[in-house]
């Protein structure tokens, strides 16, 4: 076959999805406002960035929520995943489709529905409202995350600790828990992610006393093309690539 | 199995469903009232009980708006699907030192703020722009393409956004395709169109499917690709909806057209379940 025409196929994707981030990564140290062309090598996007009091608001309000949801989603959707495999139970497919189902759903439909949940508890929109929203949307992934990795387990092993005289706390502590850390931070990172980029469930559900990372870049975006805004989405792109390194690794590594 | 001490199993099977009925069953439920609901000046929603939410949604400009938002969202769905089709085969089955660099260079895209990646593409697209600045440098045009705002750019977002997803289940369903079955078709004398045709594309089906629902869902409802790289007039579903909701404080007729969406979507996931049997179900 001839090499040529797959190279520049493959070649050519890659660009699309590269050069547009690269672009902007670029301009980002660009010493000038509006202008296309080189003015030199500047830090000044990133000085103003780091002078703006609202946006490390913002920031610090998105990681607190990123790390409670990711957290709780993580214990919620391991202990679903450990106990669809472990045990049978009526309603097991049940579950499974509701989270199948979850996944597929579309984002919009579940801002609005909680929104109108949150309206009529006369949950105030804020961080309560966001957290409950991000846990949600973030189980599934747990669950689907954790559970592909809990099959590839050898069954015996859980039978030679209940042989033993294990108590189910005590395989979960000692063997599963040991077993299935790399799949349950991966998880955790895979909902840290999608709890720091949502833009369409926290629209619905975010008072303007709780300002959020994503709605204020969407704010900002809104009104046009920035220097700081290339500067901020770099430095969120880098991060974001730092999330997926370690987990690329901790998935890696074999049990 | 059965273990002598079920407390984990009932503490987990409990917060589980709790959690699922209270924020994601009864929400839903609440859209299918809201959706029979009334509302006035003071109120969202209010009595009386009323179908006049539907009746108002087979008008003119919504179904438009249906009907545009399915047609975007397919044509997406079959551009993601033929430019990702090859390039997940090629690297699934490449054997090269760089296969995994190349892999972990296509899963970074699907962890990168799909915001990011759209203002990303507004950098390239707009009239003084990357794209605009080369090709007046190059003198192949004279005066900047309008690019931005029109149903081409947010046709490019999409598939910029959505290609990932369609690339990653192509990409897990190919690699375990079994290279036996494909020897076996050559040396039974099948030429390389019958041999895609009739072993590798019914093999890899499960992944186009998963892939076409993964790109063509979101491609209807992603409000802020229209909003950032849309023209006054690109109006899709999603839109709609937050603006109903957001804008317009007509729940009533916002929950009607995400329910009539949802049922819409319902019937095609209902046939996707029975065309993939019961085993392969598996999406990421």
């Amino acid at each position: 076959m001839n090499k040529l025409p797959v190279t520049s196929y493959l070649t050519g994707i890659y660009l699309f999805f590269y050069i547009p981030i690269i672009f902007l990564i670029i301009y980002s140290f660009n010493n000038a406002q509006y202008s296309l062309i080189w003015h030199g090598f500047s830090m000044r996007w990133y000085h103003e960035l780091f002078a703006d009091g609202d946006l490390w608001v913002a920031v610090l309000h998105s990681l607190l929520l990123g790390i409670s949801a990711a957290t709780v989603a993580m214990c919620v959707g391991g202990l679903t995943a450990i106990t669809m495999y472990r045990y049978d139970f009526f309603g097991r497919r049940l579950l499974s489709g509701l989270i199948f189902i979850l996944i597929l759903s579309p984002d919009i439909v579940m801002g609005i529905s909680l929104l109108i949940l949150f309206s009529l508890l006369r949950v105030p929109l804020g961080f309560w409202s966001l957290l409950l929203a991000h846990i949600t949307f973030c189980i599934p992934f747990v669950v689907v995350t954790v559970y592909s990795r809990i099959v590839s387990f050898d069954e015996y092993i859980f039978e030679a600790a209940k042989d033993l005289g294990a108590k189910d706390s005590v395989i979960l502590s000692r063997v599963i828990l040991p077993l299935l850390w790399p799949a349950l931070l991966s998880g955790w990172l895979l909902s840290f992610t999608l709890s720091i980029d949502d833009v369409m469930i926290s629209y619905f559900v975010a008072g303007p006393d709780f300002e959020i990372l994503p709605l204020k870049i969407y704010s900002m975006v809104r009104l046009g093309v920035k220097p700081e805004i290339n500067a901020l989405c770099t430095v969120t792109f880098g991060l974001t690539l730092i999330l997926v390194a370690i987990s690329q690794l901790v998935l890696r590594k074999k049990p | 199995m059965k273990a002598h001490d079920n407390s984990l199993k009932y503490f987990s099977l409990g917060t589980i469903w709790l959690w699922l009925i209270v924020f994601a069953l009864l929400p839903f439920a609440l859209v299918t009232l809201a959706s029979f609901a009334s509302h006035d000046d003071t109120h969202l929603l209010t009595t009386p009980a009323t179908l006049l939410n539907y009746f108002q949604l087979n008008n003119a400009i919504y179904l438009k708006i249906f009907k545009q938002s399915f047609y975007i969202a397919s044509t997406c769905t079959v551009i993601c699907l033929l430019l990702g089709y090859p390039f997940a085969y090629t690297i699934a089955r490449m054997q090269s030192r760089y296969k995994s660099l190349l892999m972990l260079l296509i899963i970074i895209p699907f962890w990168t703020s799909s915001l990011i990646r759209t203002y990303s593409m507004i950098t390239m697209l707009k009239p003084k722009g990357i794209i605009n600045s080369i090709l007046l440098w190059t003198g192949i045009i004279d005066k900047p393409l309008p690019l931005l705002f029109s149903d081409t750019s947010v046709m490019i977002g999409l598939v910029y956004n959505l290609l990932p997803f369609m690339v990653l289940p192509l990409l897990t369903n190919i690699e375990r395709l079994d290279n036996r079955l494909i020897d076996a078709a050559r040396d039974l004398g099948a030429n390389r169109f019958t041999t895609f045709r009739r072993i590798i594309l019914p093999l890899t089906m499960p992944g186009i499917l998963s892939g076409s629902i993964l790109v063509f869902l979101p491609a209807m409802t992603i409000f802020y690709i229209p909003d950032l790289l849309g023209g006054s007039k690109s109006i899709l579903l999603g839109n709609l909806i937050q603006n109903q909701f957001l804008i317009a404080q007509n729940w009533p007729l916002g929950s009607a057209i995400s329910v009539v969406f949802t049922l819409i979507l319902a019937v095609m996931l209902l046939v996707y379940w029975h065309s993939m049997g019961n085993k392969e179900r598996d999406l990421l």
